[in-house]
């Protein structure tokens, strides 16, 4: 007889009317591995966080241990003895090991407020044994590596009682070795009959551990069955496998064969490696790239945020390796950044003041920066109406008031009113619903067709096959592809950044 | 659809619910305060409404809004700049040791700068015909410096700005004591003191002070620069991808305030007709309070030169009235510190306010 852990029954999910999850049922058996898998968006961090109470799901039925369970928060989550390990690790890095373990309830003297440390010490041993870290409970977790952090995090999950621990891309920002001995531990609490969910980007990793493998699209379960059931292939297919209706504007031009910026070996130790590649006016140059491949840094590093330690950059065919933003923005290069929140837009400021902001010595007399205050004006209120901007008034209005959409046409707004002839954009429509992507993505067009050079890094696939007309593959740092618009084939790009099935 | 009388209990409610939310978000609060604090007053202590007083009371308020607006600009940007008061003393005490025309052996033979800048016959620019403006030059330029010095500790070692400017403060402080022994130097020349001295209510600090005041207002109101400050203090790392030049805007407002400062230092000084070692020292809370009172934010991105003036302004009335009724100096103090704090509240009330409106 099947002994399931866990079952989910028609679990519907909607935010702000957006359906985020339709009618999910999977079922987990006791002690086993469950992959799932799905592209950025699917569901899988929204499934998530049902199951670890951090939002409640709309209908549907959640069993545990065949038990009603609907966590209303995080803690009655960990109580139910699920645990769940983050992407970005949830440690205090300045508290010791065992403070971390024990910082939702320290155990006392009695009835004393004062911490027993000897009882916490001994208790942080014992489960940091479980995961053969011998290291001090005293230890201050900054001090660790990511390798490490991520297995106090697993002994962590052992000392509360866990009996579901779920890692959502374990293996980031660890090194092949770590990654072996996360293995290692991960096979040895599944003997010791655990319940494992594994969300990982690397399907061999994902192929390896799982006993049942989960995809979903859409926030619909596509496929679900026993690992033998799987290859890498129809892993890949089963994620990607959509029809591309007109969810993207016709490209109505054509790239020059005038270079734009040029990319010359350049390296950054641990970040970027050997990147070679130009860049054409008029064109539209996908990055692809799974977080920590590189792709955000890579963009930093050309706007002069961040510096670089060999190789050049040439600005149409002139050297320009002594980069800020600033002499970006003055040899005509903007930059939106993947982060609309703290890089992009002066939140508590209005739309016009975030407008105008880039463009502003443009609308001022040489001599003292004195604004002309109207033509700014009169150029912001055309920017606002040409990119429709859903705002009631741009001059009194908070940015932060603004949908993630609107918000975004601010921020390319900003830039168009400088008129650059290179724009790099960083994830343009994360957090933009489809009308606004579409919007965002016929700017962009309009951008190139004008001869600016675009470079549009994005993780997501499909978008760059639908606006690009070359797309460059990184991952680890490095370029691993490149395809130029008739070779597009979402499968071949997923295997270059996955390093499946050779170059 | 129900007609609600005009006159109803929730009406009126209403209506004064709305008054009082209209008041609280008017940039000219704080002025009303001001001039209701001044009507209130009038019938209990009317020697408040007198030219003399009022005479005193504005040229109290012009050199402290001079240094405030410094400071305002300083908000702005999301700083602070303790070293104002220091500032001030340290200046007076650079001026007055380079004009007074008499200096007594007794008392200053012991200090560092006897027989370099101070002689029995007077300082070393006494008695020349350019003395005063060189002083004058010189006391703005020792501003700007110091100014300097916090921005360019500020902008490059990205200290914090309450730090950097503590010890400029401690450090600018105590150095203008040590240079003249904790003697204050007087016998300044009457080109000097003139400029401050009490002549109505159109004196020169009131012109000086309210030129300085336009062409602040203009340069956060008209000029890219302006928007760079508001810029920087409402988002730093956005400012910085937007191009906006941090580093340089960051160290031209800590120079601007020292420059506001040694401005105020001017004023002061010619009015008490001395190089004080100690002149700047009480000011620190009236200038920060100032600020915050008119509706500059600690957190940055907000402020307005007017805001500061009425800001300036009540306090300088409070204190102003609260002496007139005899009462004693620290408790003065007491209530200006509740009166800063009850600003900072009001701040925060207007902040919710907006976000449930807007």
């Amino acid at each position: 007889m099947d002994d399931f852990i866990l079952q989910f029954f028609g679990i519907n999910k909607s935010f702000f009317g957006v359906k985020v999850l339709k009618n999910v049922n999977i079922e987990i058996r006791r002690g086993h591995v469950v992959g799932l898998i799905g592209e950025n968006g699917a569901g899988k961090s929204t499934l998530m966080n049902i199951l670890g109470g951090v939002v409640p799901f709309d209908s549907g039925k959640l069993l545990l241990d065949g038990q009603e369970y609907a966590p209303r928060n995080p803690a009655e989550a960990a109580q139910a003895g699920i645990a769940f390990i983050h992407q970005e690790l949830n440690l205090f890095n300045n508290l010791s090991i065992a403070e971390n373990f024990f910082i939702s309830g320290f155990p006392k003297w009695g009835k004393t407020p004062l911490i027993d440390r000897k009882r916490i010490r001994l208790a942080a041993q014992e489960f940091l044994a479980q995961v053969d870290l011998n290291i001090s409970p005293d230890m201050t977790v900054e001090k660790l590596s990511p390798g490490e952090r991520q297995l106090v995090e697993v002994a962590k999950a052992l000392s509360q009682d866990a009996r579901i621990i779920i890692f959502d891309e374990p293996t980031t920002s660890l090194t092949a070795r770590e990654t072996e001995r996360l293995f290692g531990i991960i096979e040895r609490l599944k003997s010791a009959g655990k319940t494992i969910i594994y969300i990982s980007h690397i399907l061999r990793d994902v192929l390896r551990l799982a006993d049942e493998i989960v995809v979903l699209r859409d926030g619909e379960v596509v496929k679900t069955g026993p690992k033998r059931a799987f290859n890498i292939q129809t892993m890949i297919s089963s994620m990607v496998g959509r029809y591309l209706g007109t969810l993207y504007p016709e490209r109505t031009s054509r790239p020059t064969d005038e270079m734009a910026l040029e990319v010359r070996h350049l390296s950054k130790a641990g970040i970027v490696h050997d990147i070679t590649f130009s860049l054409y006016k008029g064109e539209i140059l996908g990055v692809f790239g799974l977080m920590g491949s590189g792709r955000s840094e890579l963009a930093h590093i050309l706007f002069g945020l961040d510096t670089h330690d060999s190789g050049e950059i040439l600005v149409e065919g002139n050297p320009r390796n002594h980069r800020t933003p600033r002499k970006s923005i003055q040899q005509n290069m903007a930059f939106v950044t993947e982060n609309r929140r703290e890089e992009g837009l002066l939140m508590t400021a209005t739309v016009a003041e975030n407008m105008g902001l880039v463009a502003l010595p443009r609308y001022a007399t040489p001599l003292g920066g004195v604004l002309r205050q109207s033509l700014l004006a009169e150029s912001i209120r055309n920017t606002v109406s040409s990119l429709r901007v859903k705002v009631n008034d741009a001059f009194q209005n908070q940015a932060k008031g603004l949908s993630g959409g609107n918000q975004q046409k601010v921020v390319l707004g900003k830039w168009l009113m400088n008129n650059p002839s290179i724009l790099i954009v960083d994830e343009p429509t994360r957090g933009v619903d489809v009308g606004a992507k579409y919007e965002i993505y016929s700017i962009i067009n309009e951008i190139a067709a004008k001869g600016a050079a675009v470079l549009f890094i994005s993780s997501e696939i499909e978008e760059l096959i639908g606006v690009c007309d070359r797309i460059l593959v990184m991952g680890v740092g490095e370029i691993l592809g490149q395809f130029s618009r008739a070779e597009f084939n979402r499968e071949r790009i997923l295997q270059t950044a996955f390093r499946e099935g050779g170059k | 659809m129900t007609v609600t009388p005009k006159f109803s209990p929730e009406a009126v409610s209403n209506t004064l619910k709305t008054f009082i939310q209209r008041l609280l978000l008017s940039e000219f609060f704080i002025f009303y305060l001001c001039v209701a604090l001044f009507v209130a007053l009038t019938p209990f202590i009317p020697v408040i409404a007198s030219p003399y007083n009022l005479s005193n009371l504005f040229s109290n308020t012009w050199p402290l809004f001079a240094v405030a607006i410094g400071q305002t600009f300083v908000l702005i940007i999301a700083g602070i700049d303790l070293s104002q008061g220091a500032i001030i003393s340290f200046t007076s005490v650079i001026g007055a040791s380079l004009i007074a025309t008499k200096v007594d052996p007794a008392v200053f033979g012991q200090s560092p700068i006897w027989g370099k800048l101070l002689f029995e016959d007077g300082a070393i620019l006494a008695h020349t015909p350019l003395g005063v403006p060189i002083a004058l030059l010189t006391m703005i330029l020792v501003g700007l410096l110091i100014g300097f010095l916090n921005g360019a500790i500020i902008a490059y070692a990205r200290i914090p700005a309450f730090m950097v400017t503590l010890v400029t403060q401690m450090f600018f402080a105590s150095l203008a004591i040590y240079f003249v022994k904790s003697e204050n130097i007087i016998n300044l020349p009457k080109s000097f003191t003139s400029i401050g001295a009490d002549s109505g209510l159109l004196s020169i600090p009131l012109v000086m002070t309210v030129v300085l005041a336009v062409v602040a207002h203009f340069v956060l109101s008209r000029t890219v620069f302006g928007r760079w400050l508001y810029s920087i203090g409402t988002n730093l790392r956005a400012a910085v991808v937007s191009g906006v030049p941090e580093r340089k805007v960051i160290i031209l407002t800590y120079m601007f305030s020292g420059f506001c400062a040694a401005f105020a230092s001017i004023i002061y000084s010619s009015r008490m007709e001395m190089g004080r070692p100690t002149l700047g020292a009480p000011f620190l809370l009236d200038i920060v309070g100032g600020a915050v009172i008119g509706g500059s934010s600690l957190a940055g991105g907000k402020g307005k030169v007017i805001w500061t003036f009425f800001g300036v302004l009540f306090l300088a009335l409070l204190g102003n009235a609260l002496s007139l009724l005899n009462v004693p100096f620290f408790w003065i103090e007491i209530v200006k510190g509740s009166v800063i704090l009850a600003a900072a509240l009001i701040d925060v009330t207007r902040t919710r306010i907006l976000q449930y409106h807007v």
